[in-house]
C-alpha cells in the first residue's frame, strides 16, 4: 500500500487572472498528519494555491489528488480547468475542510444550525447523530453554551472556533486554513491559534496560510515559502526559519519577527 | 356611522374578490420575479436578454394596458385558436384570470429587479462556505442563499405589495367585481359617490396596512440573532 499515507499531492499547479500568472507550477504533498505552513508576502499565490485545491478557484492545468483519489478535470470553455464530474467534486469537497478568512457563517442559521447543516444535507446524517457529534465539537472549541446564539451575536474569534468545528463535522481527510487569524483583533488571535494548535497535536493533516509566524514555527512539520507562484523554499521549520537558504526569505523572516 | 343604504355587504364581497385577487396575483409575482432574477444573473446570455426584455417592456407599459392586452388580446388569441376547431362563438377571458395574470405580470418585472439586487448583496464567501462543504449549487441556493435574499428583499417586496394591492382596481374595467366596481355600482343607484368611495378608500387603507403589519412580522420573524438573549 504505497499511497495510503499520503493524504494530498498537489503537481504543478498553475493560475492566471488574465495576462497575470499567480500560480508557475506548484507542487507539493503532505502525509497523513503533516502540518504545513504557507508563507509568503501578499499577492504571492498562497491563498489562491490553498482555493485551488478543492476548487473554489480553477487552475488552468495540475492536478489534485485527495486520499489517494484523483480529482478529475477538464478543460472548461475559458481556458480553466473544472470539474469533469460535479458529484466527485461535491463528495471530494466534502472531505476537505475549508476556514476562510472572514470565517462566512451563515448568519440565519443558529451555531448548531451552522454545524449540523452540511453532514445532515450532504452526508445524510440523521438529524440527532449531526447533533450530538455537533455538541461534542462545540465543546472542544468552548462553544457550548453558544449552540443557540446566532453568529451576530458572536465576537470574530469565537466565530472561527465555529467555522473551524463546522468543518470538523465532516470529518475531513485534510484541513485547509486560508489566513484564519487574519480578519482577527490581536486579543482574539490567540483562542483560535491554541484550537488549531489542539487540532495539529491530534494530528490532523493541516495546510495553513497564516502569517503568524511563531505559531507556523510551533505546530509545522513543513514550511513552504511561495514567491511570485512559486516555491522558493521548503523545509523543517528549523531549516526555513534558522537557516533559509534563499535571500529572499531571509529578507522576509527579518521584517517579520 | 355612514349610511350604506344596504350595499354593505355588496362592498365586503368585493373586498373579498381584491384581496384573492391580491394575493394570487403575490404568488405568483413572486415566482415570476425570482425565475426573472435568476435568467438575468444566469451565464447564459439568451435568459439574460429575455429577461431584461420583460422587465423592460413591462415596467414600461402602465399597469392599465396590461390588463387590456391581457383582457382583449386573450380572448382574440383563444377565439382564433378555438375557430381553427370550427368554433366560432365569443369567448370572453374571466376576467379575475386576466387580473391574475396582469398583475403577477407586473409585479414580477418589478420583483426581478428587487430580489436581483438582493442576491448580489449576499457576499460571494456564503455561496463558497456552502460549496466548499460539497452542498450542491440547488441546496446552497436553497438552504443558504435564499433565506437571506428574503431579508433583504422583504422590505422592497412589501412596498410592491402594496401597490399591487392598490394596481388590483385596474381589473374592475374589465367587469371584476372588486371594491371599486362594487363601489360604483352603490354610487350609481344611490348617487352618493361620496360616501362610497370614502368607504372604500377606507378599506383600502385597512388592507395595506394590514400589509404593512405583515411586512414588518416577517421582517422581524428574519432577523432572530436580534432577538437572541443569551
Amino acid at each position: 500500500m504505497p499511497d495510503t499515507s499520503i493524504a494530498l499531492e498537489l503537481t504543478d499547479i498553475h493560475k492566471s487572472y488574465g495576462s497575470l500568472e499567480v500560480l508557475k507550477g506548484v507542487s507539493l504533498k503532505a502525509n497523513d498528519g503533516d502540518v504545513i505552513s504557507i508563507l509568503g508576502s501578499s499577492g504571492s499565490g498562497k491563498s489562491t494555491l490553498l482555493r485551488c485545491i478543492n476548487l473554489l478557484e480553477q487552475p488552468a492545468k495540475g492536478r489534485v489528488v485527495i486520499g489517494g483519489e484523483e480529482l478529475q478535470l477538464k478543460p472548461g470553455k475559458s481556458g480553466e480547468l473544472e470539474a469533469a464530474s460535479r458529484k466527485q467534486l461535491e463528495s471530494m469537497r466534502s472531505r476537505i475542510g475549508f476556514v476562510f478568512q472572514s470565517f462566512n457563517l451563515w448568519p440565519h442559521k443558529t451555531i448548531l444550525g451552522n454545524i449540523i447543516e452540511a453532514p445532515m444535507h450532504v452526508l445524510k446524517q440523521s438529524r440527532e447523530q449531526a447533533v450530538e457529534r455537533a455538541e461534542g465539537l462545540l465543546k472542544k472549541v468552548g462553544l457550548y453554551e453558544k449552540r443557540d446564539a446566532y453568529p451576530g451575536n458572536l465576537s470574530g474569534g469565537q466565530q472561527q472556533r465555529v467555522a473551524i468545528a463546522r468543518a470538523l463535522a465532516m470529518d475531513p481527510q485534510v484541513l485547509l486554513f486560508d489566513e484564519p487569524t487574519s480578519a482577527l483583533d490581536p486579543e482574539l488571535v490567540n483562542e483560535v491559534l491554541s484550537v488549531m494548535r489542539e487540532l495539529a497535536d491530534e494530528g490532523r493533516t493541516m495546510l495553513i496560510v497564516t502569517h503568524e509566524m511563531r505559531f507556523a514555527r510551533d505546530v509545522s512539520s513543513q514550511v513552504v515559502f511561495l514567491h511570485q507562484g512559486q516555491i522558493e523554499e521548503i523545509g523543517t521549520p528549523e531549516e526555513v526559519f534558522d537557516n533559509p537558504k534563499s535571500q529572499r526569505v531571509r529578507d522576509f523572516m527579518s521584517s517579520h519577527s | 356611522m355612514i349610511d350604506l343604504h344596504g350595499f354593505g355587504h355588496l362592498l365586503l364581497a368585493g373586498t373579498w374578490v381584491t384581496v384573492k385577487l391580491a394575493l394570487v396575483s403575490l404568488f405568483f409575482g413572486l415566482i415570476f420575479g425570482l425565475l426573472g432574477a435568476s435568467a438575468k444573473l444566469s451565464k447564459y446570455k439568451f435568459l439574460r436578454w429575455m429577461a431584461t426584455g420583460y422587465t423592460t417592456i413591462v415596467r414600461g407599459i402602465p399597469e392599465l394596458l396590461i390588463v387590456f392586452a391581457i383582457y382583449f388580446g386573450g380572448s382574440a388569441l383563444l377565439m382564433s385558436v378555438a375557430s381553427l376547431f370550427g368554433y366560432e362563438d365569443y369567448i370572453e377571458v374571466n376576467p379575475f384570470m386576466a387580473g391574475v395574470a396582469a398583475l403577477s405580470i407586473a409585479f414580477g418585472a418589478y420583483a426581478t429587479e428587487v430580489f436581483r439586487m438582493a442576491i448580489l448583496s449576499i457576499p460571494q464567501g456564503q455561496w463558497e462556505s456552502a460549496q466548499a462543504l460539497g452542498m450542491t449549487p440547488a441546496k446552497t441556493f436553497s438552504r443558504i442563499i435564499l433565506p437571506q435574499v428574503w431579508r433583504v428583499a422583504l422590505p422592497g417586496l412589501g412596498n410592491l405589495f402594496q401597490v399591487l394591492m392598490k394596481d388590483t382596481a385596474l381589473v374592475s374595467v374589465v367587469g371584476l367585481q372588486d371594491i371599486i366596481r362594487q363601489a360604483s355600482t352603490a354610487v350609481s343607484s344611490t348617487n352618493e359617490p361620496f360616501t362610497f368611495y370614502l368607504a372604500a378608500a377606507c378599506i383600502y387603507l385597512v388592507l395595506t396596512a394590514f400589509a404593512t403589519a405583515g411586512t414588518l412580522w416577517m421582517e422581524r420573524a428574519c432577523t432572530p440573532q436580534a432577538r437572541y438573549k443569551g
